[in-house]
This record gives C-alpha cells, sequence and structure tokens, in this order.
C-alpha cells in the first residue's frame, strides 16, 4: 500500500473520532466535572478546565489512532520479511511537529495567563496579590494550626472562632497564615487553595454564589494529624450570616478578650526550641 | 553446577527469610497503645480520670517526654486510648502534675463543647483561663470539644517530677463533663506546646500516639 | 602447608574486604560515633537532654557508619598502599567468581549487576510500603497503623522510590553497557563507580533504620519547619538522601567523563547510541543538580542539631528557602528518573520495529532540551504557596514548554513505528506500555502546569496520579523493557516466555487500573499523604486498592519468572537472541572480562536496520582507522 493511503486513514480516522469525541468530552463530560459552580472561582476553573480538555481531547486520539493503527498495520506477519523501510528522517514533518507543539504551547500558556489575570484563579498569591477583584471585600482570616483551622474577623471586633461562614454574592478575602508548619488552606468546593505558611500572609479570593455547605480541608503535609485537619463551612444569607457573627461574638467574648491585636501574620512564643 | 535439588532448598530457605524479614517489618509499624474503656458510673453514665505529668518516667518508652496517663484503680496506666460509651455524659476528671507552658494561640484558652460550656479547677468554676497558665488541652476538635487545662504555678513547693504522681503532691484538678453522641473514633490532641526541646515546643510527644495525643473511641 | 592454607581460606574469604566486614566496620563507627557524639556539649545545646533524642549523637553514628562501612569493604586499600609507597593493585576483584560481587569490584559488568540486584531490594521494600498505605486507605478511617507509623510508611515508600530509583536505570544499565557501546574496556573511574553503588546500599540501609528512631513524618519532601519538629528518624532521612546525592554526583561524573573520552575510533557524536546522550544528559542534571540537595540537608542538618534557623521564620529564616532549594533540585530530579526511561525505549524500540531510529538528531535534541528546560520550572510545586505571585506566568510558560522537547521524543518514537515490521517481544510490550502511560502522565501535567487549573489540583491525589503515571508509567516500564532486554546478555540466561508475558498483561492492566481512578478521587478533593477520607470516596478507594494489590502480585510474578528461569531452568541465551545491531550485542555470552580484544573501530551509527530505501545521496563519512 502506499504511504498516502496510510496517511489519508489514518486522517480519516483521526478527524471521525475527535469530531465524536471532542464535543462529547466539552459539552457533556467537563461542565459537570469538580469543583463545581458554586463560586465565581470555581466555575472559572471549570471553564479553564474544559478549554484544556477540547484542546487535548484531539491530541489523545491522534495519538491513540496512530499508535493503534501502526501496531495493527505495521505488525510483522507470518511469512513477511524482516526487516522494515530504511527511512531516517523527513524535515518537512519534523518542522510542521515543531512549529504545531510550539503554537498549543504557547497558546495554552497565554490562555492560562490571560485566565488567571481575569480571574484571579482562587490560588494564594501571597502579601501582594497580582489580581485583586474590585469593589468591598469581607476579610477573613484563616488561622492554620498543628492541627486545627480557625477563623479570625477582623471588621466584627476581631473575633476568633472555629467555624468558617461566609455571606453569598459577597467578594471575601481570605487572609491565610500559620502558626507553626506549613499547612494548606483547600475548600475544595469553593475552588480555593492557600498554603498556610508561618509569619506570611497568603491572600486568596472568593466570591460565593450559591448557598451550601463546603468541605475544608488541609492539603499540605503537617504532621501527625494532617489526616484530620478536616472542617466543614457554610455559605448562608446576609441576614443569618450576621445572626451567626453577633452569636459568635458574644460566645468566643472572653477568648476575644487575650488576643493579640489582629496582625497579618503571628509569631507566637515559644520561638525556637521550648524548655 | 550445584544440583536443582539444593538449589530448591536454597529458594526456599531464601522465600523464609524474605518473609520472617517481612513480618518483622511490617509488625514493627503495628503497634499502638492498648485502650482503657471509662468505669460506668450509673445508668448513661460514665467516669474517666486522666493524669499529667511532666515526664512519663519508668511508665513509657521515652522517659523525659510529657505525657497523659489514664487512672485505672489506683494505678496509672500510660495509654491515651480511651473507650467511653455512646449517648452518655462522661465524666472526666483531670489531675494536672505538669506546670505552665502558655498557648501559641489564646484563643484556644476558652472553654468549648462541655456541658454548660465550663469546667471546674480546683472546685472552681471557669469558662476561660489565661492563656499563659495553660499547661495541656484536653482537645476533640471532631467533636467542637476544647478543654484548656491549667498547670501547676512554676513556684508551688513539692512538685511531681515524673509519674508516678500522688495526689499529696502540687497539683490541679479539673474537672468537666462531655455528652457523647454517634458511636466512632475520634482523636483527640494537646494545643499546647509542650514538648520540651522540640522546634516550637511541637515535636516529639506533641506527635505521638501515647503521648499528647490519642483516639477517643465512642462505643 | 597447602592443607592448612585451603583450611583458613574460607574464614580469610569471610573475614577479608567485603560486605560482612563493611557492616561490622560500620556497626563498630556507628557506635563510636554515638559515644562521640554523646560527649559533644555546649550550653545552647541543653535541649537536647529533654527531647531524649541526642540528634548530634546520631547524626556522630551515621556518619561514622557510614566510614566504617566504606573502609570495611576495602575502599581504603588503595589510598593507603599509595601513601605508604606500595604498589598498589589497579584492578580490584575483577576475576574472583561469585565473592566479587560481595565486595569492591571495578569490573563494570559486575557493578551493572550489583546495582540492578541492590536496587531491586529496596524497590521492592518499597512496593511493600505502598501494599501496606493502600491496605490503610481501604476504610475512610484510620484501622491498621496508628496515624504517625502511617506518615513514616508513606515517607519511607516515597524517600526509597524517589531516593534509590534516581539510579534506577542508569545504575545498573548505564554501567553495564556504556562501556559496552562505546567500545571501552572499562568505565573512566572504576573505584568511584564502585563507592557510588555501596554507599547508595549505605544509604538504603540508614533510611530502613529510621524505624528504629521513630519515623519521620516529612514524607519525601521533607518541608520545614516541620522537618524541624520530627524525631531524630528524620535523621535517617537527612543521610539517607544526602548519601544518594553523593552517590549520584559520583555516578554522574563518572558517565560523563566515560562518555566523553573513552569512545572508540570513529564513534563520533552523530553516531553515538542514543542511550548513551540518555545517560549523557542525565548524568548532567545529576551532577549540576544533586550537590544543591546535599547542601539544604546540611542546613536542616544544622538546623536541628545545633539549632540555626535556615528555615524558621519565627527566628530570620524561612520555609519559603528550604521549598525553593529542595524543588531546584527536585525537579531536575524527577527528569533524572525519566530521561533515562525515554532514552531506554529510543533503544530499544528501533531493534523490534527492524527499521532506524527515526530522526536520530531530534531525540537527540530532546532529550538535551528536556534536561536543560528543567532547571527552569521548579516553582510550578508553589503555585498556591504565596510566593511571589508574579512570577507565576513565567513557570506556567516553562512548564509548558518542556512539553516541546517532550514531543520530539514522542514524535521519533511514532516514525519509528512507521511502515516497521513490529516483533511483540516483551521488551517491546514494555516500550509501547511505556508509550501510553507517559502520554497519559504527560497530558495530565497540562492541567497542572496551568496556573488556575493547579489550584483545585495541587497537592491532591490527582498530582499523584500525575507523577506514578510518569514515573512508575515511565521508569518503572522502561526499567523492566531494560530488564527483559538486557538481562539475557548480563547473566547469559533466557526469561521464560510466557511468564514474563503475564507479568507485563497484569502489571499494566493493574498499573492503570490503579492510578487513573486517583485523577477522580483527586478531582473530588482528595489530598496526598492522609489516612482519612470522605465517606462516600470509599468504593473508589477500594477499586484503587485492589488494584494496587494486583499490581504487587504481577511483581511477585516477575520475582517467580526471575527464581524459575535464572535459578531452576537456567536456559542459555544465545549471543544476539533480538538481532540487534548495538555494539553491545555483537560480543560474546557472558561478556569477557576486558569485554573486547581488540578496540573496535565504529564507522555507523547502531541503527543500521531496514531494507535500504532507494539510494539517498551517500553520506560523508570520516576516515577511520584502517582496520
Amino acid at each position: 500500500m502506499p504511504e498516502s493511503s496510510h496517511l489519508r486513514r489514518i486522517l480519516v480516522l483521526w478527524l471521525v473520532l475527535s469530531a465524536v469525541a471532542t464535543p462529547v468530552v466539552v459539552l457533556v463530560l467537563a461542565p459537570g466535572l469538580p469543583p463545581g459552580n458554586d463560586t465565581a472561582e470555581a466555575s472559572a476553573q471549570v471553564t479553564d478546565n474544559t478549554v484544556l480538555l477540547g484542546i487535548v481531547t484531539p491530541i489523545a486520539v491522534l495519538i491513540f489512532v496512530y499508535f493503534a493503527y501502526a501496531l495493527i498495520v505495521f505488525r510483522r506477519r507470518e511469512g513477511e520479511p524482516e526487516e522494515g523501510t530504511a527511512v531516517r528522517e523527513h524535515r518537512g514533518i519534523q518542522m510542521t511537529w515543531l512549529i504545531v507543539t510550539s503554537v498549543i504551547v504557547l497558546f495554552l500558556a497565554g490562555y492560562g495567563t490571560v485566565r488567571l489575570f481575569a480571574s484571579g484563579s482562587g490560588g494564594g498569591q501571597g502579601a501582594d496579590p497580582l489580581v485583586k477583584p474590585s469593589g468591598d471585600k469581607l476579610q477573613v482570616q484563616v488561622i492554620a494550626q498543628q492541627w486545627e483551622f480557625t477563623y479570625r474577623y477582623p471588621s466584627f471586633g476581631g473575633v476568633e472562632t472555629p467555624h468558617l461562614v461566609l455571606p453569598v454574592d459577597q467578594e471575601v478575602e481570605l487572609h491565610v497564615t500559620s502558626l507553626d508548619a506549613i499547612h494548606s488552606f483547600w475548600a475544595h468546593d469553593l475552588g480555593v487553595k492557600a498554603d498556610a505558611n508561618p509569619g506570611v500572609d497568603n491572600v486568596a479570593y472568593v466570591k460565593p454564589t450559591k448557598t451550601q455547605t463546603f468541605d475544608i480541608r488541609c492539603a499540605e503535609l503537617c504532621g501527625l494529624w494532617h489526616g484530620y485537619m478536616f472542617d466543614t463551612g457554610q455559605i448562608v444569607s446576609d441576614a443569618s450570616f450576621e445572626a451567626w457573627i453577633q452569636q459568635q461574638q458574644s460566645q468566643f467574648a472572653p477568648a476575644t478578650k487575650v488576643l493579640p491585636p489582629y496582625n497579618t501574620h503571628y509569631n507566637p512564643a515559644p520561638r525556637r526550641r521550648a524548655g | 553446577m550445584k544440583s536443582l535439588t539444593s538449589r530448591v532448598i536454597g529458594i526456599v530457605i531464601a522465600v523464609a527469610i524474605v518473609a520472617v524479614a517481612i513480618t518483622f517489618y511490617v509488625s514493627g509499624f503495628l503497634r499502638s497503645p492498648t485502650p482503657i474503656a471509662a468505669g460506668q458510673i450509673g445508668p448513661g453514665q460514665a467516669q474517666l480520670t486522666l493524669g499529667t505529668t511532666p515526664a512519663v518516667g519508668k511508665l513509657g518508652g521515652n522517659p523525659t517526654w510529657v505525657s497523659f496517663l489514664v487512672r485505672e484503680g489506683d494505678q496509672w496506666k500510660h495509654t491515651t486510648n480511651f473507650d467511653v460509651p455512646a449517648h452518655s455524659l462522661v465524666k472526666v476528671t483531670v489531675d494536672q502534675y505538669d506546670g505552665q507552658s502558655g498557648l501559641r494561640n489564646p484563643f484556644l484558652s476558652q472553654v468549648q463543647g462541655t456541658v454548660g460550656g465550663v469546667m471546674t479547677v480546683d472546685g472552681q468554676t471557669m469558662d476561660a483561663i489565661n492563656p499563659q497558665e495553660a499547661s495541656h488541652t484536653f482537645a476533640v476538635p471532631q467533636l467542637g470539644i476544647l478543654v484548656p487545662l491549667p498547670g501547676v504555678a512554676d513556684d508551688a513547693p513539692n512538685q511531681c517530677a515524673e509519674m508516678p504522681c500522688t495526689l499529696d503532691q502540687a497539683h490541679k484538678t479539673i474537672t468537666f463533663t462531655i455528652r457523647t453522641g454517634e458511636k466512632g473514633r475520634y482523636r483527640w490532641q494537646c494545643f499546647v506546646p509542650c514538648a520540651a526541646g522540640f522546634n516550637d515546643g511541637f515535636g516529639g510527644p506533641m506527635q505521638t500516639i501515647g503521648y499528647m495525643d490519642g483516639f477517643v473511641h465512642v462505643v | 602447608m597447602n592443607a592448612e592454607q585451603s583450611a583458613r581460606s574460607p574464614l580469610r574469604r569471610l573475614l577479608g574486604f567485603n560486605v560482612l566486614t563493611g557492616i561490622l566496620l560500620g556497626i563498630v563507627g556507628f557506635y563510636f560515633g554515638w559515644w562521640l557524639g554523646h560527649r559533644i556539649h555546649a550550653p545552647s545545646l541543653d535541649y537536647l537532654g529533654d527531647t531524649g533524642q541526642n540528634d548530634i549523637a546520631l547524626m556522630c553514628g551515621y556518619l561514622f557508619f557510614v566510614v566504617g562501612f566504606v573502609i570495611g569493604l576495602g575502599f581504603a586499600k588503595y589510598p593507603l598502599a599509595r601513601m605508604t609507597g606500595r604498589e598498589p593493585s589497579h584492578h580490584e576483584n575483577e576475576e574472583g567468581g561469585v565473592g566479587r560481587y560481595f565486595g569492591v569490584c571495578t569490573d563494570h559488568k559486575v557493578v551493572g549487576i550489583q546495582y540492578l540486584i541492590g536496587i531491586g531490594v529496596f524497590f521492592f521494600i518499597g512496593g511493600l510500603n505502598a501494599m501496606l498505605i493502600r491496605a490503610e486507605l481501604l476504610r475512610p478511617s484510620p484501622q491498621l497503623f496508628g496515624s504517625g507509623n502511617y506518615l513514616t510508611i508513606v515517607g519511607l515508600h516515597g524517600a526509597m522510590m524517589m531516593g534509590i530509583m534516581t539510579s534506577g536505570i542508569l545504575g545498573p544499565f548505564a554501567n553495564y553497557f556504556v562501556p559496552l557501546m562505546i567500545g571501552a574496556r572499562r568505565m573512566a573511574f572504576p573505584r568511584i563507580e564502585a563507592l557510588s553503588f555501596w554507599l547508595l546500599m549505605a544509604a538504603g540501609l540508614i533510611l530502613v533504620s529510621t524505624i528504629s528512631f521513630g519515623g519521620f513524618p516529612t514524607g519525601w519532601t521533607g518541608y520545614g519547619p516541620l522537618n524541624d519538629q520530627a524525631n531524630w528518624g528524620y535523621d535517617s532521612f537527612i543521610f539517607f538522601f544526602a548519601l544518594v546525592g553523593i552517590s549520584m554526583t559520583l555516578l554522574g561524573v563518572n558517565l560523563i567523563a566515560t562518555i566523553v573520552t573513552m569512545r572508540a575510533p570513529g564513534l563520533t557524536w552523530a553516531r553515538l547510541p542514543i542511550f548513551c546522550w540518555g545517560a549523557l544528559s542525565t548524568s548532567g542534571l545529576m551532577v549540576l543538580a544533586a550537590p544543591v540537595l546535599i547542601a539544604v540537608l546540611s542546613m536542616v542538618a544544622f538546623d536541628r542539631a545545633v539549632q540555626t534557623s535556615f528555615f524558621l521564620s519565627s527566628s530570620g529564616g524561612s520555609p519559603y528557602l528550604f521549598e525553593n532549594l529542595f524543588w531546584f533540585f527536585g525537579h531536575p530530579e524527577v527528569y533524572v528518573l525519566a530521561l533515562p526511561g525515554m532514552a531506554i525505549i529510543l533503544e530499544i524500540l528501533p531493534v523490534f520495529a527492524r527499521k532506524p531510529l527515526w530522526g536520530y538528531r531530534l531525540a537527540v535534541a530532546g532529550l538535551l532540551g528536556v534536561s536543560l528546560l528543567s532547571f527552569f520550572v521548579w516553582q510550578h510545586h508553589l503555585f498556591v504557596s504565596g510566593i511571589n505571585s508574579a512570577l507565576r506566568p513565567f513557570y506556567m510558560l516553562s512548564t509548558e514548554v518542556i512539553s516541546v522537547p517532550t514531543g520530539f521524543i514522542f514524535l521519533c518514537g511514532m516514525a519509528t513505528l512507521w511502515r516497521a515490521r513490529v516483533r511483540f517481544t516483551v521488551p517491546m510490550l514494555f516500550c509501547l506500555a511505556w508509550f501510553f502511560n507517559f502520554f497519559i502522565g504527560g497530558i495530565s501535567g497540562v492541567f497542572l502546569s496551568d496556573t488556575p487549573s493547579d489550584v483545585s489540583t495541587h497537592g491532591s491525589f490527582f498530582v499523584m496520579a500525575h507523577f506514578h503515571y510518569t514515573i512508575m508509567g515511565g521508569l518503572v516500564f522502561a526499567f523492566f523493557a531494560a530488564i527483559y532486554y538486557w538481562v539475557p546478555k548480563m547473566l547469559g540466561l533466557r526469561f521464560n516466555e510466557a511468564l514474563s508475558k503475564i507479568h507485563f498483561w497484569l502489571m499494566f492492566i493493574a498499573f492503570n487500573s490503579t492510578f487513573a481512578p486517583l485523577f477522580a478521587l483527586g478531582l473530588m478533593g482528595m489530598p496526598r499523604r492522609v489516612s482519612t477520607y470522605a465517606d462516600n470516596l470509599q468504593p473508589l478507594n477500594i477499586w484503587v486498592s485492589v488494584s494496587a494489590f494486583v499490581l504487587g502480585t504481577s511483581m511477585l510474578i516477575f520475582l517467580a519468572n526471575v527464581v524459575y528461569s535464572m535459578v531452576i531452568v537456567r536456559k542459555p541465551a544465545e549471543a544476539n537472541p533480538w538481532g540487534s545491531k548495538s555494539l553491545e550485542w555483537q560480543l560474546p555470552t557472558p561478556v569477557p572480562v576486558h569485554n573486547f580484544d581488540r578496540t573496535p573501530v565504529i564507522d555507523e551509527d547502531p541503527y543500521d536496520y531496514g531494507v535500504p530505501p532507494p539510494a539517498p545521496k551517500p553520506t560523508e563519512r570520516p576516515a577511520s582507522a584502517p582496520g
């Protein structure tokens, strides 16, 4: 069989299978994938994953079609000659491959950068965030310690509580810090992850769009009870949030009195080897 | 070359040695302190007596480490795994022989999750302590329980240096009651950086089950 | 006289310089160091008494263990002879029968086999740890191991696989075959070659000993400040990885020197087998990256033992420093694992496709490009760490650009199959599986390199699935391809075909069945290194655990195959069973001690397969020495 008809067959197989697989992946599979659509950040990640899957699917189909075709058609059958055809290179194919892969890669990097600036991505951005959403923001401090997250609301008298409750449709500015080892605050359903480093203020933004409960887990190995550093948070309506925060303020009044003044990070004693 | 029989015997011996080595290796990981059950003191009521010590002494594998213990009869038992009955009131008494270390996060100086949100320290009812005076905490984060345990003052006379400690030595007695719910296995821990010599006071006993960490098994 | 000599000889052989005396002197050294360490006092070190764990004593113990081990093995013989003016022997144990496998041997073929067996042992211990991890994860709350022990098992699995397996392919196969492929009689530095092997074994022993010292809760990355809180079992981790780093550096230096200076006449760079190019580019990574690891671990050792604070933010240091230095080593290290796999695949593929390697120059460019770029991507491990967020777009770009040279490797492999006559032998099956696994691993990397997408997947089981697809699917499948391809040459014995095929299919299916669901688990919110997880993830976790046990079983089948084929049946292999044109297969089996009677002269690359295509223009060949 001449070279060109092998190529034509692979091309047709690829086009047909991609034409089937890509829409299925992009339209059916991808939109339902975690982290879901409960916050602006999570939705943005789902959009990104959908675009990436849309690019990746035809590539995957091409690779699998090629290998399947080559291994079936170019296998050595009984009685055939032992040796293949000694072609060593083809400048045109090499250049095309180089250009196509470079274009895809540059597009991916460009798209990722644009999306990073557009949505902020929900990731921890350090003390001086690159991407800040506009409008007023509710500040919430996430304090990680071995082995519990506690939360501090500086705009409500600096009250600290073991529960994370956020009002819906409100841009939240999370300040993540740690008192000891490195932890990572991961609210999976919100599309937020930010490492908690001792002495560091790591800012992440999130805007919940639906009232719901969500899981919080520590995503960085932090010692013995790392696997138990989980918690459930809540997104509630504005009114319930007001009621809840007032209840917390009165319940934790004794503890709030002895807290250090609100700061972006803390260096509590003992600073070094304890005695 | 050697005969087939000797080769087969060699293989059998090698397999046996490997099997023994693997068993030894795996069993090394399986150690865990035996649990002690809280004593029944009435229908739906149980009693648990814990103690803390600055050094566990001969009762533990690491004699210099700070530790929790359980009192069974008049004996201190070195374990941190307790069984408590489900849907009951569990009265916990802690004999606190250890000194003051102070909390890294002062927020944890307030009592949470006990019946009434309070505890008694030497008979006095309290809902919070001075964070600087904290010696340990008894905390079960999944159940929302947090009890800060004040330590013996630095200048108190007749302090206990290592277990077994007795009630005539300087100590504080803390009591509180918790209401248990569904069956399950919950971890508990101390939040006070009390591990002397370790960075942030948070290594060694603070990260070892049997010292400052353990399981509350609701059965 | 004669009778007396022969009666003494077994005892003398046992107490001569070998691994037994090495371990004995090592233990003596350990207790000496232990004693010495307990005598080091300073006012600032009082806290060591409180902990009941004298890090200084343990570190001194390990240090003198290594010294004793190395002396006991006989590494001091040569320098001592030089110093005292005696004539040293230049070849050690090269013709000493089975005994030479248990001591210092300067024959690169012996070292290759030592590496294969030594690494195999630690690979199986690492695999056993993986089985224990999966047994624990059968249920959503811990049941088998106290949680602290679980973290130690996770750390041991990671450290064992990421540490020992850095030499997984280069140790056995580059040491054995690079000299044969380039027509040399030995490696450039035969004693350093032996030292790199024995240091790796010392490292493995030290890592296993961590169990006696409370283990370490940090995983293989060993992040601070957790590493400063850890029990003294972490000191074992420090010495383990530092020794691995030294061993890697020595291996890399040796391979570079050998490939650069000892090629046979006529073996130009353009004719060098692709596996040698892979060894060369990997060695470059080893030599440049491993010293950074040794440096960062020394800093941790100081932090732990003598109260410095490189990584403690409360005293002016920074945990970010550890993360950056670690991943500056760690990311090239990932390619230290992956590159030899790529090279082996491209080396084996032409033999069974019966075609020349397509795009030789492109493949070389791919290997060198990957190794160069791998130094510029490390901060993608820190996308959500809160460090300099303005740098994220750059690291996203550099990470994605690395897929271009990786793509070269794929193109070369794919085009080599074009109009081939593929023979599905066992090594070939492992090669093809490599392409499947590495493609999935690579394509999942697209999501991890994309910063917005990485926010959800970072630190989750998605990452775990990704790197197991690239490292286990890449390195370990290539490792087995190399075993089935080359061991018949190394040992002169044939594998049982049926058992080999069962091993392959079971391993391939179980591997994918184990790691593909982990992508889903990660997306559903399961973080790494936990012994607890949400109840709704249990069915998938049970599936994964059962698949993992099948994967473990496939390894037992491999072991059974080794025992059956190499010990019981012992069918001799032909000198060149695959019809390869590479130089190492032209030698008789077993390979003679000094490899080549006459220095070979090379006038072609080793991929001269296939029916010549309709006459291309004649290639120019540099004049080579006649004969």
